[in-house]
């Protein structure tokens, strides 16, 4: 089926079952303990081995030697693959860090071998008794030290429109600032896991993967193994937040390893290893440069964003939406990459807008108070309904798991936006959140001990839409089966899918069946860049369109004029029951949603404002958060209640940037100190007082007949800003380093003693 | 993980015993610390001596109007005791505020003082540290170190010790008793039970091989109003940046130490006499050698603000 048209009234426009808060369907498997997760697959391999990962000791380097003898000698221990005995792996897939290092080390905890054994224990223990060499050299650990040789990077050209240097020099208000982002670590609850089986030369592997097809594409390509020779599932995934975006280091020793001993391995990563042997969400050194006149109207906008990466890894993207959220003439925008030696930087929630965001927004705070103007007004004041200036917009999506080549690349002239509630989402949030309660003066709000601020940011963030397929079955009893390859990280693709083919086939939720996240059901992308619940609902209702009108002909409907409503098809004054078109023989239906122009006529962009009040202990600088609001526009909400998880959940992300996520790194031996989760502290549940998300009324016809939008990453892009700004408020004191850590502020708060 | 053996003692003797007969033995309590570090190989016991049948998880009045609190009574049940909150508040108020609930539920008041450093360095086995390894430097020096100590490091160690219980227990002047191999007791007062790093980072305390912890005692109570302030990132489940417990009497004379400093809690009795001149008397006295790094500078002034939070928190209660 090919999108190339705004979609007109459909079935789902009904909202029978669609937009309706359903709860999970699988939920009751995962709160009791049913829901079977990648590495608890025992059914299907029973007698799986234990692989147990050994990371390199240096950062960069090469082992000089490796024995092995007395780990294989060891109780237990079937097999050890090293880069010796493990055949070539090739270097290509959306991870670029090998997963098997040597001689050469690329990054600390880079994977050296895996220890396979009859028990996890026994693996483990094997493990410790590899005896390593190594020849440490010399690398680049420090971003701000590498930013001489930093480079622009074909992902995202430069932007300059207008005469920025000469608009900002003259303008009479302006914030020049420098904002830094630490590393952040994905830390999702289930570490990376995988058990892998081969049956012949075909290979199976139950994995941790927000993404089946590149799964598949990156395993076949590394390890030369034939796309059709491999499986992947990946049922239920416990979280991923970008950081299961393709096969690592888990996936790829576990098939190794399955080989060697010819039997089934299963591989977990220990908690230490995941932050430096797997990607990160890399540390950003951002410049805003806001100029406007006393008006308050942006005259120049600039925004320079440094980030650092392994040799063939990409920037991190954090000045691309500033093209596109706010309104001004004069415009840089500029991506530079260093080269370091740093595990890999990659995806992780929201990649570009949450740390972009972190900057962009708190400049706009500064530049409220510069000109004594409220922070809503001014984002109301400059608010666009076209992409600024003529030039080219944003290169490519600013999120690489999206990637979707639709996105605006060559449009010429002005492209206006699919939909933009930009200021309704900015009036609702001040309304609903009391926020003319705000004093503007900071630091003149206290309560016994604690300073109390508030603060707010704007929110966007890339909507993609992703070609996507679906096969659909009906059988005699009247229940639809849907397959997808299509994920489910706990974000509710289940539910959302089973709304999509109940609502398209006028059947309740319980007699469909939803089946996803196997590479033998159709390609629909997967979870990432908020794109997953977009393009997998798109990629249902095509199929359920091939269904009905495979239906209606088997029932004798003209299908134009059949309507299926409460299990039954219906035209004219005649009726058959759904199930009945399937009494010879089950109906199956399999297409896929293609899609035209549309993305590139419009900028389809999902907007939000983040608002929240703090507490700052005057005596000791903790601060916590008391309240916090998002109001979303994301097109039609499939479910407002997984929906709002998707939200609740993001906020809690911004709140871990603001406060406490940082990755630290030792630039002496260059990798990430804290790395567990003792360490590296996110948000627990007493950070988290009280959340409130509102979905603003909306549907867009551009984005496919289902007219959704992702809603996940848009949670977290801006929260962080907006806890700065209350912070900020609160104290007076402007942190421009993340995390807002209590040392930070602490010696200018007031005196106490 | 290596592989180990394992038994369970029947009474404190036959377990002090059987450790200090087998090299490379441990004792095993709550497990909260130990079992973890086994996994990572930090430690690597040959053998463990289970103690949870010893009996000692009883909390019994003493002679002199204290309590005596049995080696294994655990965190939550020390932290409920009706006489510990009525009287020793700052015990309770120093143990809710560690770990979590169910950590709590395990881990043993002995076993708690036994805690080991939190610093990043002593848990990667990959980085020198000579707590960990004797001898082989210390990689937290110029690195990243600030969860670390300010006072009391040496050139071969800046780690903290991690706890909250010791430091409540230390400034209530607890005495840690114990029973060697040989069978003969001893009452250590808490103040020496910890040591500081020297030239001898590996050994956390002053027991000998062997010497099993039975009980802590705790002096009649003081009166006075009881705190404890634990300054940490996040709201919960985080080890303390710096944290306060103070027992602070009407007159504003009182006793303070600070946890989250230094390699044991931090407590100088010179500073306390400076109590009712402020917090910043305090603080100035009893951090008076400080070498702190650039990383943790801040934990001087923020030990002091944390302080004086105590103070006025003592005046308005």
């Amino acid at each position: 089926m090919k999108f190339d048209t705004p979609a007109g009234t459909n079935p789902i426009d009904r909202e029978t079952v669609v937009g309706q808060p359903h709860p999970r369907i699988e939920g009751p498997l995962k709160t009791t303990g049913r829901a079977v997760y990648s590495y608890e697959n025992h059914e299907a391999a029973p007698n799986a081995a234990y692989g147990y990962v050994v990371g390199s000791g240096i950062a960069k380097g090469r082992i000089s030697s490796m024995d092995v003898r007395e780990a294989k000698a060891a109780p237990g221990v079937l097999a050890i693959v090293t880069a010796d005995n493990a055949g070539p792996i090739k270097k290509q897939g959306f991870y670029v860090a090998k997963p098997l290092a040597g001689p050469e080390i690329e990054h600390y905890h880079q994977a050296i071998a895996l220890v396979v054994a009859e028990t996890f224990e026994q693996a483990r223990h094997a493990a410790s008794l590899i005896r390593v060499d190594y020849a440490r050299a010399q690398g680049a650990f420090d971003l701000a030290a590498a930013r001489a040789g930093a480079k622009p990077h074909q992902r995202q050209p430069d932007v300059r429109i207008g005469d920025f240097d000469k608009a900002f020099a003259s303008a009479p208000m302006k914030v020049d600032a420098t904002y830094t982002t630490p590393d952040h670590s994905h830390m999702m609850l289930e570490p990376h896991a995988t058990i892998a089986r081969w049956d012949g030369d075909h290979l199976t592997i139950w994995s941790a993967q927000q993404i089946v097809g590149w799964a598949r594409r990156d395993l076949g390509n590394k390890l030369s193994i034939p796309q059709d020779k491999i499986r992947i599932v990946a049922t239920y995934i416990g979280g991923g937040f970008g950081g299961k975006g393709s096969v690592c280091s888990d996936a790829i020793l576990a098939a190794l390893g399955a080989r060697a001993v010819g039997r089934a391995v299963k591989v977990t990563l220990p908690r230490p290893l995941m932050p430096n042997n797997t990607t990160h969400r890399p540390a950003t050194i951002q410049r805003v440069r806001l100029a406007a006149g006393r008006d308050g109207k942006l005259v120049a906008v600039g925004h320079e964003t440094l980030s650092g990466n392994l040799p063939g890894g990409g920037p991190e993207i954090a000045a691309a939406q500033t093209q596109l959220l706010y309104a001004g003439a004069n415009r840089l925008n500029l991506t530079r990459l260093a080269t370091l030696d740093l595990p890999e930087g990659n995806a992780m929630r929201a990649p570009g807008e949450a740390s972009g965001l972190m900057a962009l927004e708190v400049a706009m705070d500064e530049l409220a108070e510069k000109l004594g103007m409220d922070p809503v007004e001014l984002r109301i004041l400059n608010d666009t309904q076209v992409v600024p200036g003529a030039g080219p917009g944003r290169g490519t999506s600013t999120d690489p798991q999206s990637a979707s080549g639709n996105q605006g690349k060559e449009e010429q002239g002005p492209r206006p936006f699919s939909i933009r509630q930009f200021i309704p989402c900015l009036r609702t949030g001040a309304e609903r959140f009391g926020w003319e309660e705000r004093n503007p003066k900071p630091g003149s709000r206290r309560e016994g001990r604690w300073l109390i601020g508030m603060g707010m940011a704007s929110a966007i963030r890339g909507a993609p839409i992703i070609p996507a397929g679906g096969r659909v079955t009906l059988d005699g009893k009247g229940i639809v089966t849907v397959e997808s390859n299509m994920t489910d990280m706990g974000t509710g693709s289940y539910t959302i899918i089973g709304q999509t083919v109940a609502e398209m086939m006028g059947l309740p939720l319980d007699r469909v069946v939803v089946k996803l996240a196997d590479s033998n059901y159709p390609e629909a992308f997967g979870g990432g860049g908020q794109g997953g619940a977009a393009s997998a609902t798109a990629g249902a209702y095509a199929a359920c369109v091939k269904l009905r009108e495979a239906v209606a002909m088997k029932l004798g409907f003209n299908s134009a004029d059949a309507e299926f409503i409460d299990g039954d098809v219906r035209a004219g004054n005649r009726r058959a029951p759904l199930a009945q078109a399937a009494k010879d023989g089950a109906i199956t239906a399999e297409d896929k949603m293609e899609y035209g122009d549309l993305s590139k006529r419009f900028e389809q962009q999902t907007f939000g404002a983040h608002f929240c009040e703090v507490a700052v202990d005057a005596y000791t600088g903790e601060i916590r958060i008391r309240r916090m609001l998002a109001v979303c526009a994301a097109g039609r909400i499939l479910n407002p209640i997984t929906a709002r998880s998707q939200v609740i959940g993001g906020m809690v992300g911004g709140a871990g940037a603001a406060l406490m996520e940082e990755l630290a790194v030792d630039k002496r031996f260059g990798f990430f100190v804290n790395h567990d989760l003792a360490g590296y502290e996110v948000p627990v549940h007493a950070d988290i007082p009280h959340q409130e998300v509102i979905f603003l009324e909306e549907t867009d016809p551009t984005i496919s007949p289902v007219k959704a939008k992702g809603v996940g990453e848009l949670g977290i892009s801006g929260v962080a800003p907006a806890i700065a700004n209350a912070v900020y408020n609160a104290t007076g004191v402007r942190v421009r380093e993340y995390p807002i850590t209590l040392d930070k502020h602490l010696t200018q708060l007031p005196e106490i003693v | 993980m290596k592989p180990f053996t394992y038994e369970r003692a029947k009474t404190p003797a036959e377990a002090a015993a059987a450790v200090a007969r087998q090299p490379g033995a441990k004792f095993l309590a709550g497990g909260t610390n130990l079992l973890d570090l086994m996994k990572l190989e930090i430690e690597t016991p040959r053998h463990l001596v289970d103690v949870q049948d010893l009996k000692l998880d009883r909390i019994e009045p003493t002679t002199d109007g204290g309590l005596r609190i049995g080696a294994l009574v655990t965190n939550t049940a020390l932290a409920a005791d009706t006489r510990v909150r009525r009287d020793y508040g700052v015990l309770t108020r120093a143990i809710v505020a560690g770990a979590s609930g169910q950590l709590r539920n395990k881990a043993t008041t002995a076993g708690n003082l036994l805690q080991r450093t939190r610093c990043p360095y002593f848990y990667d086995p990959n980085m020198p540290c000579n707590k960990r390894k004797p001898g082989s430097g210390c990689a937290a020096i110029g690195g990243y170190s600030r969860q670390l100590a300010v006072i009391g490091s040496s050139d071969q160690c800046i780690a903290t010790y991690p706890g909250d219980m010791a430091v409540a227990m230390r400034v209530l002047d607890a005495t840690v008793e114990t029973v060697k191999a040989d069978g003969t007791t001893r009452a250590i007062p808490i103040a020496d039970f910890h040591r500081l790093p020297g030239d001898k980072p590996h050994l956390d305390n002053n027991l000998e091989a062997g010497e099993l912890i039975t009980a802590v005692t705790v002096p009649r109570p003081l009166g006075g109003t009881h705190h404890y302030e634990k300054v940490r990132d996040r709201a919960s489940y985080a080890f303390a940046l710096v944290s306060v417990a103070a027992v602070i009497q009407k007159d504003g004379s009182g006793r303070a130490a600070f946890g989250g400093v230094a390699h044991k809690p931090w407590r100088v009795e010179a500073a306390d006499a400076l109590m009712t001149q402020g917090a910043a008397a305090v603080t100035a006295r009893a951090f008076a050698n400080a070498r702190p790094t650039e990383d943790n500078a801040f934990k001087i002034p923020l030990a002091t603000r944390a302080l004086a939070a105590t103070i006025a928190e003592g005046k308005s209660a």
